[in-house]
């Protein structure tokens, strides 16, 4: 356009609409993600002001109204940990043997729809599954035990398709050159493969424990209690849970006071947000790193 | 030494029909011929990268040393290192310069940090890349130059310790200057090694062979000692691609 070059007109009007299409992309996305921000925000500050150190470390009392949350906050820590070693482990490795050793056949599809299927079931189906099956069949009671094997299950399709989502996005090349090598095919995946894949496996790790912290249902018939005047001292005794004392301090105690509800809200927030930033990070310094 | 070699593929394409064919220790065979001739599928079945692939039949003998490898009591992992492949892209693997070279000796239980030290240093020096590289050995593989990367994957090659080395089209992704570093590292190193070269053009079959194999559409054509097969080829087809009229 410039020198005296005549502007196309053509050529002027899809520039625009190029402008217009972007704009337009930019505001449903700003549409989408002020909802989120507007949560976040309210919940902070309505919460922010009854966070106190005897907030986070003292027992309730007087029936929730008054005290802290300390035994919730432990609870859905153990029971945060206690899911990582059942799922992750578990998830992990049969990803990798889906990714790597599974023969393409209809038996290995069958299983790959059934693990899609499993991670659109509803919570509340694994809490009952979690209730009949640990709870009452194998008498594991109402424990932590319990809790955790339920909460793995639910975790264990979204750990087990982003690792083998994460392995097969590792080019093939290295594999084939690592064979060459005089490489065993778990040589190949035990020092190549996995290493390459491990920001991916990380994230869907994280993302399903995050999602097994912050669930009510598939706790609620297998482990949480509604009070309990002491922490838990064994992996068969029932706990409390922040996600559960969420739900009883807002539906079932009256004269509750709306600053604690915000309170403990905004715990719960700060740790499952605090994961998610944790699995942000973890993507991006892969991705800084990434080396091929 | 190969007898009777065929190969068929999954999708029913003969990619080997019955190939014949000695070749020497110390001395550069060329392998040669229009793609899809069947070139790289022979030099899979000779360290039997394919056993895995959609191979659905094979048969015929490859004798290395008097043993067929083909046989089911060989174990592929250790023949392939035997016989090392250079890939015709430089595939650095996600690792340092140095762990790209200890790869292949970590795989078989060496830890000992002096033995790999000195390993590494062996191996990069013979692949000519030691003096450009021994300040950096601890770098990641993929931030040294394409062709470096390729003399970097032969020393991985060098560094097990094989007895053939088969090259795939080495230099097919190299500028000329690499090229030539590459050819004439290999003239030096034939004297110790048997050398499989799958050139990427007809000249550069011609400037590397001890013997010449010519193939097309899964046969063997023509095979000759020295330079006979480019200058006075027997098989009409050969001359005609020797002469640039098809490829």
């Amino acid at each position: 356009m410039e020198d005296g070059l005549k502007p196309n007109p053509i050529l002027i009007d899809s520039h625009r609409k190029e402008k217009v299409s972007i704009w337009l992309l930019r505001l449903i996305t700003l549409f989408t993600v002020l909802p989120i921000l507007a949560i976040v925000i309210y919940i902070i500050v309505k919460g922010a002001p009854s966070i106190s150190w005897e907030f986070i470390t003292a027992f309730p009392r007087n029936g929730m109204r008054e005290g802290g949350i300390w035994p919730a906050i432990v609870g859905t820590l153990y029971l945060t940990v206690g899911t990582a070693i059942f799922s992750v482990p578990l998830g992990v490795a049969a990803g990798i043997y889906l990714a790597e050793y599974a023969p393409d056949n209809s038996w290995t599809r069958l299983i790959r729809i059934a693990i899609i299927n499993l991670a659109g079931i509803p919570s509340v189906v694994y809490g009952l599954f979690g209730l009949g099956v640990f709870v009452l069949f194998l008498n594991f009671g109402t424990s932590i035990l319990a809790s955790c094997l339920t909460l793995s299950i639910m975790t264990l399709p979204t750990i087990i398709s982003t690792t083998e989502e994460a392995l097969r996005q590792v080019p093939y090349s290295f594999r084939a050159v690592s064979r060459s090598l005089g490489a065993t095919h778990w040589q190949t995946t035990w020092r190549i493969v996995l290493p390459q894949a491990m920001p991916g496996v990380l994230t869907g790790v994280i993302l399903g424990l995050e999602r097994a912290a912050g669930e009510t249902a598939p706790i609620l018939f297998t482990g949480v209690s509604f009070f309990l005047p002491q922490l838990p001292k064994s992996i068969f005794d029932a706990t409390m849970a922040l996600p559960y004392h969420i739900f009883v301090i807002s539906t079932s105690v009256p004269g509750m006071s709306v600053q604690i509800q915000y309170g403990t809200v905004l715990v719960l927030l700060f740790f499952v947000l605090g994961m998610n930033l944790l699995a942000s990070l973890v993507r991006i310094r892969a991705r800084a790193r990434r080396q091929w | 030494m190969i007898e009777n070699l065929n190969l068929t593929y999954q999708d029913g394409t003969e990619s080997l029909r019955n190939v014949s064919l000695t070749i020497a220790a110390n001395a550069i065979t060329v392998l040669f011929g229009p793609a899809g001739g069947g070139k790289s599928s022979l030099l899979r079945v000779l360290n039997r990268l394919n056993d895995r692939a959609d191979v659905t039949k094979l048969t015929g003998k490859v004798l290395l040393n008097g043993k067929n490898i083909l046989d089911p009591d060989v174990n592929p992992v250790e023949l392939r290192r035997k016989v090392g492949i250079v890939f015709s892209r430089p595939v650095p693997l996600p690792l340092t310069i140095y762990e790209n070279v200890a790869y292949g000796l970590r795989l078989m239980g060496e830890n000992r940090k002096a033995r790999l030290d000195q390993a590494v240093e062996q191996a990069l020096r013979e692949a000519v890349l030691w003096d450009e590289v021994y300040d950096r050995l601890h770098d990641p593989a993929i931030a040294i130059s394409g062709g470096q990367q390729q003399r970097l994957c032969l020393a991985r090659v060098l560094a097990l310790g094989p007895e053939v080395i088969m090259l795939d089209e080495p230099t097919s992704a190299l500028d000329p200057v690499s090229t030539a570093k590459i050819e004439s590292l290999m003239q030096e190193l034939k004297h110790r090694f048997t050398i499989i070269w799958v050139p990427h053009n007809v000249q550069q079959a011609a400037r590397m062979a001890d013997y010449a194999a010519f193939f097309l559409q899964g046969e063997l054509i023509e095979f000759a000692p020295e330079k006979k097969l480019f200058v006075y080829p027997k098989d009409k087809r050969t001359e005609d691609y020797v002469e640039g009229k098809f490829g």
